[in-house]
């Protein structure tokens, strides 16, 4: 297994757009984080922050952000299915699963350094900006952490769509529709069920191990772990199906 | 050892049969042709080897067992299908270097098969930037890295300069004197005849025939002795096994002495008297005219 992560991690490092998409997904934080520091701070007149508010105007661009995290996870695999170059790489490693852990593993690995080291600087950023006065910096470091689990959660849900979809304009469709749109949608739908329903749903879900919502009944990690659910039916069936079709 | 074993192979996509109850064996220590007319199932056939297609039914193994349960399957196998299917923003080094690092085999082999397919100059450049005839040593390169005793190469030739035709040939007759299985497959009959020491040809997804280039050629085809003369009537005549072609006579019972003998016995003067070999290509349109996908 070690020969295929080392492999996965070549293959990873070596492609531009990758260091790229991960470069805009810092700057897509940083910079939004800091813009939406400097009009909290516009807004609050002069009255003092506090620490958590601040922390999480800094992390406002976690959305942005989590797409362009979701796009690099689409490519990861969509590109080699683009290029036919995922025929080399079952070549070398046929067992099919197992190339797709690797993959996964290098992803969460790559990803969550990147995505933690954002969201933290996107934090500092904003401390920087609006001088909180003080407060629970337990709940800031949360939600720091929460942010980088929650981005790579966003590139591994990209990942499964594109290993399950196998092109790359289907599968960004597919993965923004699940992160962006489907959670907008049921809570829009009529009716008790669908009001109780859309807090279980993706992002919704997802978002409390960052901003838990008084309104969701999921905590913070509760919540976490349900989108963690969605994204691992969807990683479940691209495994089902990578291992039955041609290549 | 059987290198390949092709067993009962047969491929459908819907109704539609790619490949249909194939059966033949590949051995070491030769370059084994495998032709056919375009979409005759060649390139599923090898997929359906290398573990890449699943097979409707049949098995293909490689030295008794199917690709997917070789561990380190490159240092076994070999294989270079679509030159052009690698990731184009990669350098040729990474690109190999990711190759090798999966099968657990050291960097230093991508120094040497950079070296061994000519492409060490151009190790660093990015393989979207590379020519057809370069992305095809950059496969073969990829295809030596576990040094395999089995290759696989399908339309390696197609698309290149005669220069590099000559040199994947004689690359592939050297791999075979080293006593390595190289199978590959191909269009084109007059590539095979320079390649080629055994031939499995197959039309319409089905075998047409597993045999000796040499036996290929005597079993399609026969030659003929080719009759000129300014009293070709006459000798037609004397002959008389002979087909009249408008010009000269077609002889295909007697030996050019014996026609010869005869025409000089009954003092009829020969203006041309030439044994024709019938070409592989010939022998081959001959043996797949009934199995053309497209006949055109």
């Amino acid at each position: 297994m070690m020969d295929v992560i080392r492999s996965e991690w070549t293959k990873m490092r070596s492609v531009r757009s990758t260091m790229w998409t991960l470069l805009v997904t810092a700057l897509l934080m940083v910079g939004f984080g800091a813009l939406l520091s400097f009009a909290t701070k516009a807004n609050a007149e002069g009255q003092p922050i506090a620490a958590l508010d601040a922390a999480r105007a800094g992390l406002s661009g976690v959305t942005l952000a989590s797409l362009s995290m979701a796009a690099l996870g689409v490519l990861v695999i969509s590109g080699e299915y683009r290029t036919g170059g995922i025929r080399m790489s079952l070549l070398a490693v046929p067992r099919r699963l197992r190339l797709l852990a690797g993959k996964i593993i290098v992803f969460t690995v790559a990803a969550l350094v990147v995505c933690t080291a954002t969201a933290g600087a996107s934090v500092l950023v904003g401390f920087a900006v609006m001088r909180p006065a003080g407060g629970d910096g337990g709940a800031v470091a949360q939600a720091v952490v929460g942010a980088g689990l929650y981005l790579t959660a966003c590139g591994l849900f990209g990942l499964a769509f594109g290993a399950l979809v196998r092109h790359t304009p289907g599968a960004l469709l597919s993965v923004i529709g699940m992160i962006l749109v489907l959670p907008q949608l049921v809570r829009m739908l009529p009716g008790e069920w669908a009001r109780s329903a859309h807090h279980y749903v993706t992002t919704n879900a997802g978002l409390q191990v960052i901003t838990p919502a008084e309104a969701n009944p999921l905590g913070p990690w509760a919540g976490y772990a349900v989108y963690l659910a969605w994204i691992a039916a969807t990683m479940l069936a691209a495994a089902v199906l990578m291992n039955r079709r041609d290549a | 050892m059987t290198a390949i074993r092709v067993k009962n192979l047969s491929k459908r996509y819907g109704d539609r049969t790619a490949v249909a109850d194939l059966s033949f064996d590949v051995e070491p220590g030769r370059v084994t042709g495998f032709l056919g007319p375009n979409g005759a199932g060649k390139s599923t056939t090898m997929r359906m080897i290398l573990g890449l297609d699943r097979p409707t039914s049949g098995t293909a193994l490689i030295g008794g067992r199917p690709y997917a349960e070789l561990r380190h399957p490159l240092r076994t196998v070999g294989a270079l299908l679509d030159a052009k299917a690698v990731h184009g923003g990669r350098s040729a080094r990474n690109h190999l270097l990711a190759v090798a690092q999966s099968n657990g085999l050291p960097a230093s082999r991508v120094e040497e098969v950079l070296e061994t397919v000519g492409l060490r100059d151009a190790a660093r450049r990015r393989i979207g930037g590379f020519s057809l005839g370069m992305s095809q040593r950059l496969g073969i390169a990829a295809a030596l890295l576990g040094d395999p005793e089995i290759l696989l190469f399908d339309e390696p030739v197609n698309g290149l300069d005669p220069e590099g035709i000559l040199w994947i040939r004689t690359f592939m007759r050297g791999l075979a004197a080293e006593g390595r299985t190289v199978f590959v497959s191909s269009h084109l009959m007059s590539e095979m005849a320079q390649t080629a020491d055994h031939l499995v040809v197959i039309g319409k997804g089905r075998l047409i025939a597993d045999t000796s280039v040499d036996e290929f050629i005597g079993a399609s085809s026969q030659g003929y002795v080719r009759v000129r003369s300014p009293r070709l009537a006459e000798v037609a005549d004397l002959i008389r096994v002979g087909d009249l072609h408008h010009d000269h006579l077609r002889v295909t019972a007697l030996s050019p002495l014996e026609i010869g003998t005869l025409t000089a016995r009954a003092g009829l003067p020969l203006e041309e008297l030439t044994f024709v070999q019938p070409s592989l290509e010939a022998a081959y349109m001959e043996l797949t005219k009934d199995s053309l996908e497209y006949a055109s």
